[in-house]
């Protein structure tokens, strides 16, 4: 009664190794600006204004994509601009999974009245337009780390709320569920137990997708001058920096908005990717 | 008796018909039933499509709450049992489900399937009861590391069972086991419930809208219809000289082997 059924297995995809692959050196970057960085990231020089990358004419040695018109160095600050990009994007991003998927699973699983209250909040939450709500919370916290976090936690936990609980009604109608009641397991045990495992799987790929997404609102709310102080070097900040003089030096929008497109990519590539590696049907 | 069940009611809010403000009206699925299930019975539930009869199964096992009549099980007034109280218990009735692909949890490796009720009981030597079960439903033990994607739908119904039998019941729900399963595979896994319940001296419900799979197996039979029981006797008086209407009606709609032959 053998069969080659268990056996197959997939190998790791393109897409995991490209995606992973640029989040590993983006962590390396974070972890070691200060060494790797060619130039201090907020040194202005205004004699270096607006110089070019290094392939094109006139470009300044030492400075590889070139500076803006304060003439600090581009990638000194894209590479400072991933420590708090990635910050943000771990932190607020379990956060609002902790959150969101807590709520999502009760709602789900246990219905009733825990799921009336929490999809009605939901409901109404998604009312808000989401960044005028992140600019308006900001506002009433002030800049900085932590309200940003916070911010992103309160706008989005809904997201994972709704996705999640989605799921968990599903789970919830399956027998194995009720088998577990057969077998005399209490509703929360079957919740932690049966359930999660089986909704893990997409709270691994919101997840990844949430930390793409806390980048893009870390980044928004910088552009609109809302983030933390203009001294430490955001991706989004460079952008709306960037912006006034794209004709002049368009390498000051374009590398940190290459940047952040390739990382809001590869984390939701990178959600994808585990989230079949976690199925063992899929597996 | 190992089940004694006594106008039992179950009714469900239809939300389909809730009005905008106010309550819903109730679905009366099962409406007073009666009956008797004794020790070491084979007890055949057959109705049709909405009858009520896996709702009857669920009510039986405490899945469900009954709104009205009791069940006692072995002596033991279970109706509105609170869940702490049915835990102890719980080992003593066990089921079998329609669908063994979703009665799996797809995360679960078959061993963990059936180890899971025996860990949650408070039982010891889990590996050696894990395969004890495998080996009385005839898989090989090396199928505890499998998942269940991995095996047939014969052989998940097989991991089903073993599931149930493991915690050693008193009784056992079988419900539409088999329907999912083709021919072949269909009087394997009945053959194997039939040896089960013979060797372990099981007291079995069996749901089936199939009479010739309830012939098969059962000593005795319910007939339910919307909710009703309309006829319950031995299978062999009941096959023979059906009483009721829509007892005949189900047994003309089992094809027989020879068109000029009939029932009874």
């Amino acid at each position: 009664m053998r069969d080659a059924r268990g056996e197959v297995k997939r190998p790791i995809g393109l897409r995991l190794w490209l995606s992973g692959g640029w989040l590993a050196l983006l962590v390396l970057a974070a972890l070691c600006a200060p060494l790797i960085a060619p130039n201090d990231p907020l040194m202005q020089d205004l004699f270096l204004g607006r110089m070019p990358p290094f392939w094109m004419d006139g470009a300044e040695p030492g400075f590889w994509l070139g500076t803006d018109s304060l003439g600090r160095d581009v990638l000194s600050r894209i590479l400072y601009g991933a420590r708090l990009a990635l910050i943000v994007a771990l932190v607020a991003g379990t956060l609002t999974c902790l959150v969101g998927a807590t709520l999502g699973l009760i709602a789900g699983y246990y219905r009733g009245w825990p799921d009336r209250i929490i999809s009605r909040f939901v409901d109404i939450w998604m009312a808000f337009p989401p960044v005028l709500f992140a600019i308006l919370l900001i506002a009433v916290l002030g800049p900085g780390l932590m309200s940003i976090i916070i911010a992103i936690v309160v706008i989005d936990w809904t997201r994972f709320a709704r996705v999640i609980r989605a799921e968990a009604m599903t789970q919830g109608a399956m027998d194995y569920v009720a088998s577990a009641q057969v077998a005399g397991r209490t509703r929360f045990g079957t919740m932690l137990t049966e359930i999660l495992p089986n909704v893990l799987p997409t709270i691994v790929a919101l997840l990844t997708l949430e930390m793409g997404v806390a980048v893009i609102v870390e980044a928004i709310l910088s552009f609109v001058n809302l983030s933390i102080s203009t001294d430490s070097p955001t991706w989004g900040g460079m952008i709306a920096e960037g912006r006034t003089s794209v004709h002049q030096a368009w390498w000051v929008l374009v590398f940190p908005l290459i940047t952040l497109f390739l990382t809001v990519l590869s984390f939701s590539q990178l959600g994808e990717g585990l989230k079949d590696r976690f199925d063992p049907v899929l597996r | 008796m190992m089940y004694e069940v006594r106008d039992l009611r179950l009714s469900f809010p239809d939300m389909a018909h809730k009005p905008l403000i106010g309550a819903a009206p109730r679905l009366e699925v099962l409406k007073g039933l009666s009956f008797d299930v004794p020790k070491g019975a084979v007890l055949g539930i057959v109705g049709g499509s909405g009858s009520g009869k896996s709702t009857l199964g669920r009510a039986m096992l405490r899945l469900l709450e009954p709104t009205g009549g009791t069940i006692s099980f072995d002596g033991t007034d279970i109706t509105h049992m609170g869940e702490d109280q049915l835990r102890g218990m719980r080992k003593r009735f066990q089921m079998i489900f329609q669908d063994p692909m979703s009665s799996l949890n797809p995360r679960r490796r078959v061993g963990g399937i059936i180890a899971g009720p025996l860990r949650l009981q408070g039982l010891d030597g889990l590996t050696g009861r894990v395969d004890e079960a495998l080996d009385m439903v005839g898989l090989p033990r090396g199928f505890a590391q499998r998942y269940p994607h991995e095996l047939s739908g014969g052989q998940r119904q097989r991991v089903g069972i073993a599931r149930a039998i493991a915690l050693r019941p008193d009784f056992i729900l079988a419900d539409e086991i088999v329907s999912g399963l083709d021919v072949s595979s269909q009087a394997q896994v009945l053959n194997l419930l039939g040896e089960l319940v013979r060797d372990l001296g099981l007291t079995l419900a069996f749901i089936s809208h199939d009479l010739s799979v309830i012939r098969r197996l059962c000593d005795r039979v319910l007939v339910l219809h919307h909710g009703e029981v309309v006829e319950e006797g031995a299978t062999a008086a009941l096959f023979d000289a059906p009483q009721a209407a829509y007892t005949r009606e189900l047994l003309g709609a089992i094809p027989l082997p020879d068109p000029h032959q009939t029932w009874g």
